[in-house]
């Protein structure tokens, strides 16, 4: 017997949310720009599992799983091009990267 | 009880937020990011998700923050700035305002349309059964294919970019 309840759940998920919209606005690392990115990802999965447990219907977990799979390739992609960068102009501040291209 | 964890874990996994997003160092922030991947698991659990809880755990806090960990030691990145409040560029502090604003509206809004407890559950619900049962019935499965060519498709295009002439 779960007496939770949804509001928590969305409290909860909406607050990890704007912490990561915070960082990805206010940080200036890249790497760090990508954690709050998967804060923000992870808010949402809350709030994927919460509407899911609410409804009693497995497709919200589904999604979270979907959310996750997709996180995995752009976190393996956005380090690889965070790499290259790294590589080639030796920072990874993003006021340092005003060219697009070349 | 289940109210108590869940107020517990959360409070913890916010907490762990803010220190991701205040910190100054790469690395503390990603210590602070697994502990809230790991509350945020456990938050799945008392949601009666248990295998998105242990998927959680394996995929964010085995494997993709591993790569993170990687990553700060292969750049030896030291710390830089973090979030000082003195030294906030005016864009940086309109969009902290913006979020602000943007996260505390939409709690309100939460709050007045939300209410009641959850129905009951089966015990069944959330198991890795009823996962792959919904996973593969057809809805589903067009999307699941697509993630896996996304899946390849990424790790093919990391290699690439990762190689040493291009």
């Amino acid at each position: 017997m779960s007496s939770i309840g949804l509001l928590p759940v969305l409290l909860v998920s909406l607050v990890l949310f704007t912490l990561g919209v915070v960082g990805v606005l206010v940080r200036r690392n890249l790497l760090v720009v990508f954690m709050c990115l998967e804060l923000m990802l992870n808010a949402v999965n809350l709030a994927f599992v919460g509407f899911a447990r609410a409804r009693v219907d497995m497709d919200g977990q589904v999604a979270a799983l979907f959310v996750m799979a997709v996180a995995a390739a752009e976190v393996a992609v956005g380090l690889a091009l965070l790499i290259l960068l790294f590589r080639t102009r030796r920072t990874t501040h993003l006021d340092d990267l005003r060219l697009l291209g070349g | 009880m289940e109210v108590a964890l869940f107020a517990l874990f959360s409070a913890a996994a916010l907490a762990a937020g803010v220190v991701v997003v205040t910190r100054t160092n790469p690395f503390s922030a990603a210590m602070a990011l697994v502990a809230c991947l790991f509350f945020l698991a456990a938050d799945f659990v008392l949601l009666q998700a248990p295998f998105v809880a242990a998927l959680q755990i394996l995929v964010y806090a085995g494997a993709i923050l591993i790569l993170f960990l990687f990553v700060i030691m292969l750049l030896n990145l030291r710390g830089d700035e973090g979030l000082s409040l003195p030294r906030l560029a005016p864009r940086q502090a309109v969009g902290l305002v913006l979020s602000v604003v943007m996260g505390s509206a939409s709690v309100a809004f939460a709050s007045l349309q939300v209410s009641g407890p959850f129905p009951e559950a089966g015990p069944l619900f959330g198991s890795a059964d009823a996962i792959g049962t919904t996973l593969l019935d057809g809805r589903f499965l067009l999307a699941l294919e697509a993630v896996s060519v996304l899946l390849t498709t990424a790790l093919v295009g990391a290699v690439v970019l990762g190689r040493k002439d291009l």
